[in-house]
């Protein structure tokens, strides 16, 4: 049974239809890439998935613990709580916030103790918030944060805040995970040494991750499935190798370099 | 019915002025996207020049009209350049207490020279204190000067947004500031031209409701200025013609509030109708919802 | 990591009963007349009032504007339940109805409203506290227009101590907390907070609800100090004054609150004896200081009590050279 299943998914913007019939499926602990030119719909398709958009029509299924459930047209914080997670193309953290509070907020929907105890700060508040903090520095461990967890987020260098996008994606501790143009802004190294921490987090937090990337070097590199997206239609779908040598793939983002001379 | 059309009319002549001072509203949020809470101000002096020039100076309406409308045209521009453009980078909030600020200014300096009392508007003589009747309907001469001035008033305004390159540009910076910037547009003398539109407006609705209500007083412009907001975000705020089909909406609304159920009330329903159609249309009646991109 | 906390906990009790008795033994003695003791119960009131709206314009990012409708709930509620029960017991139940009412109205009001945004928001709620402004102007219980008075008096200085100090302690407590975080989150950027599984219209409607239910309090500890209420009391011109308290003294400084409520008072107090000039130096003061500090006097920073004992300690090597 695949983690997350997309059936014939739909949305158009007046007359524009920026995804259209778009099918796919997702098997438990896959890494997939999603490529396609500029402007081919691969964002949407991450705010359809996470609730941003609500489909025209289609269906988003995401099987958890072997139970199956229909995700499309929930709200984003309850798509969340289902166990998906993403990060953001132009990174949006929470930038006058410290690096602490970006991660302890995305914990908040496991939180147990009430309004009351929070009023107060009952006893239930305590022992919470402090198990709060030694997970979120754990957290922060894995990606070399922990030594900034009290500046605030918009201080950190480039290559920092994308890590700390993900650091915060993981805490709402996601069964799938969304990520849009990770290495986006990255030098070589950085890319390379991020290549590394996502095949890393998948093993470690077992988790199925879908990536939109325009780096070839990262996608072909680590994803072991590829979805081609063009004018918000799947155009092609398999393994890099069979990607690469795809006439149509070819024909979409050569069309694109030359519009783009 | 007869009752009923007298309402209407009635509605009109107050519809048309809170549609003047509306104007003024939504063309400065338009551009700047600040509640300019002075404006309600601007349009209680406009009524005080006016009161002024027809008794101390004893002009006639016509040259009053013109005079207040110049007065506030410089006012309005005045505040635009003293209190508003050091704050133009700022939060949105800190912009809007200084707009309060600049109100409760505006409302006490006018106090502490002309006093807090009302003052009753000289009574209308000649031609303009006539009326005409259309069966039992009884237009007064007033209602129809309102309604006049207002409409000349629309029909210059749409000819310098239009048809105009002060227009065009004022256009061009509520769309997009940045790009139209880079288009060489003046942004600072198109911003400052905005206030001096909405203002001129505003000291023209100022007389008219001296003329309306025959009394004024330093504190008149709040309440009305209120509504007239109410009616530029009904409409769609930002939008010219959304001011002007708010403006003789809450008007009328009002006018038939008092006329048919509790007068007491009238003010609440306008405010009623103001949070039911945030609530179904947040843009407003002629507005298009604007999605954040993610 | 414990001990620092319990120290700290000590350390603000100490100051909390610090304050409550050096005022109170001020006002036995008289030396806080009943003219100052006016002014104190006007900052009590602002206190609570701007704490409550910093909460949710400053913390939750929701621009309201209709914060003394919520007041004057509070204080028509109280007003009325203590005329039929004028009593210690009356007072206290006065007051917690008068809050929950508050409360009550402030989350249905909220509910379908904090779906928008920004400045319609504010016109919103400022809509919403005129509506409320025109209703007890109409109803029978309120008395009209006159508004009520001889309100039995029971707010002292021990009452105003309480709910000051409650009001400070538990907004506070709350906005460090997970959900204070998630509230604040919402006014960093609503769609990551949501994309991060925080139900952004449950938090601010939570933060509503609480600022609206500090309101009724403060509206019921004017009614009951001041004895005589009336809808005017509650304008737009008191929403305004509350939302100036807390821009000037910073948005999400709960400590700037205070401290501005204070300043503001002081300020208002001095212009006094100077009739209507008064309210033209405050328009300008308003101005000059949106202009050259819009981030207010304490920008997002708090004053805690670690920096009050720093600040202690810049007093201590004085007082050894002088030995």
């Amino acid at each position: 049974m695949p983690i997350l299943s997309v059936n014939k998914l739909t949305k158009s913007f007046g007359g524009l239809t920026a995804v259209s019939n778009v099918n796919m499926e997702l098997e438990q602990g896959e890494l997939v890439g999603l490529i396609g030119p500029n402007g081919a719909g691969k964002t949407t398709l991450f705010n359809l998935l996470t609730g941003v958009y609500v489909p025209s029509s289609g269906t988003i299924t995401l099987t958890k613990d072997g139970k199956s459930k229909p995700i499309h047209g929930l709200k984003p914080y309850t798509i969340c709580k289902e166990g998906l997670a993403r990060t953001f193309q132009n990174i949006r953290l929470f930038k006058d916030l410290t690096v602490l509070d970006n991660v302890r907020i995305a914990m908040n929907q496991n939180v147990k103790y009430g309004l009351a105890s929070s009023f107060f700060h009952l006893p239930s508040h305590r022992k919470e918030e402090e198990k709060l903090l030694h997970d979120a520095i754990e957290l922060l461990k894995i990606f070399k944060l922990d030594h900034k967890k009290d500046e605030l987020a918009k201080n950190l260098p480039y290559g920092e805040q994308r890590h700390l996008e993900i650091a915060r994606a993981l805490a709402t501790k996601p069964i799938l995970l969304l990520l849009d143009e990770p290495a986006a802004g990255m030098n070589p190294a950085e890319t390379a040494e991020l290549t590394e921490l996502i095949g890393w987090i998948r093993e470690k937090f077992n988790l199925t991750i879908l990536l939109i990337e325009h780096d070839m070097s990262l996608v072909m590199k680590i994803c072991e499935r590829i979805y081609v997206l063009d004018y918000g239609v799947v155009i092609a779908n398999g393994t890099p190798e069979e990607i690469k040598n795809n006439k149509r793939v070819i024909e979409a983002y050569l069309g694109e370099e030359i519009s783009n001379v | 019915m007869e009752q009923f059309l007298q309402q209407i009319v009635n509605g009109i002549s107050l519809g048309s002025i809170y549609a003047l001072i509306a104007l003024g509203y939504t063309m400065v949020y338009g551009i700047i996207k600040l509640i300019n809470f002075a404006h309600s101000d601007v349009y209680m002096l406009g009524a005080f020049v006016g009161y002024f020039c027809m008794t101390t100076l004893r002009l006639n309406f016509f040259l009053s009209l013109l005079a207040s409308m110049a007065f506030c045209t410089v006012l309005g521009v005045v505040i635009e350049k003293v209190a508003y453009k050091p704050l133009r980078n700022s939060t949105r909030i800190a912009a809007l207490i200084t707009a309060i600020g600049v109100s409760l200014f505006l409302q006490y300096t006018t106090m502490a020279i002309t006093g807090p009392d009302v003052r009753s508007y000289p009574a209308m003589s000649g031609f303009l204190a006539q009326s005409v009747s259309l069966g039992s309907i009884r237009i007064t001469m007033q209602q129809i000067i309102i309604l006049a001035v207002t409409i000349v008033l629309m029909v210059v305004l749409q000819f310098i947004v239009k048809k105009t390159r002060i227009g065009r540009a004022m256009r061009a910076v509520s769309l997009d500031q940045d790009a139209a910037e880079l288009m060489g547009i003046n942004i600072n003398a198109t911003i400052s031209f905005t206030f001096a539109l909405g203002s001129a407006l505003a000291g023209a609705a100022g007389i008219l409701v001296g003329v309306y209500y025959n009394s004024i007083n330093p504190l008149m412009g709040t309440l009305p200025g209120l509504k007239a907001f109410v009616a530029a975000v009904f409409g769609g705020i930002g939008l010219i013609p959304g001011a002007m089909i708010g403006g003789y909406f809450i008007g009328i609304v009002e006018v038939l509030v008092s006329g048919y159920g509790n007068s007491m009330y009238r003010d609440a329903v306008v405010f009623a109708i103001l949070i039911l159609i945030l609530i179904i249309k947040p843009a407003g009646l002629l507005g298009k919802n604007v999605r954040e991109k993610v | 990591m414990d001990k620092i906390r319990k120290n700290k906990t000590l350390m603000k009790l100490i100051y909390l009963v610090l304050t409550y008795a050096v005022v109170q033994v001020l006002i036995s003695t008289g030396i806080i007349t009943y003219y100052l003791q006016d002014i104190l119960t006007t900052i009590c009131i602002n206190i609570i009032l701007a704490v409550s709206l910093n909460l949710i314009t400053g913390f939750t990012g929701q621009f309201s504007l209709g914060h003394a409708g919520f007041m004057s709930i509070g204080a028509y509620v109280c007003a009325i339940i203590t005329l039929r029960m004028s009593t210690t017991f009356g007072f206290i139940i006065g007051a917690i109805a008068g809050a929950v009412a508050a409360a009550l109205v402030g989350c249905l009001v909220g509910l379908p409203t904090l779906r928008l945004k920004g400045d319609y928001l504010a016109i919103a709620t400022l809509g919403m506290s005129e509506i409320i402004r025109i209703i007890a102007v109409n109803l029978e219980i309120t008395n009209g227009a006159a508004g009520l008075s001889s309100i039995p008096q029971f707010v002292n200085w021990v009452w105003l101590f309480v709910f000051t100090a409650g009001t400070i302690l538990i907004i506070s407590n709350f906005i460090r907390s997970s959900h204070g975080r998630a509230c604040i989150s919402v006014r960093e950027d609503e769609i990551a907070a949501e994309a991060m599984g925080i139900n952004s219209t449950r938090y601010k409607v939570i933060a509503f609800t609480m600022g609206a239910f500090f309101a009724g309090i403060a509206g019921a500890l004017y009614a009951s100090y001041f004895y005589v209420i009336k809808p005017d009391t509650f304008g737009f011109q008191k929403s305004i004054d509350v939302l100036i308290i807390v821009v000037f003294g910073g948005m999400g400084s709960l400590s700037g609150s205070v401290i501005s409520a204070f300043v503001l008072a002081l300020i208002n107090t001095l212009l006094q004896s100077l009739a209507e000039v008064r309210m033209i130096l405050y328009a300008v003061i308003l101005v000059v200081i949106m202009i050259f500090r819009p981030q207010g006097l304490m920008g997002s920073k708090e004053l805690s009590v670690s920096t009050l004992s720093k600040v202690g300690q810049i007093f201590q090597p004085r007082k050894g050279g002088d030995k």
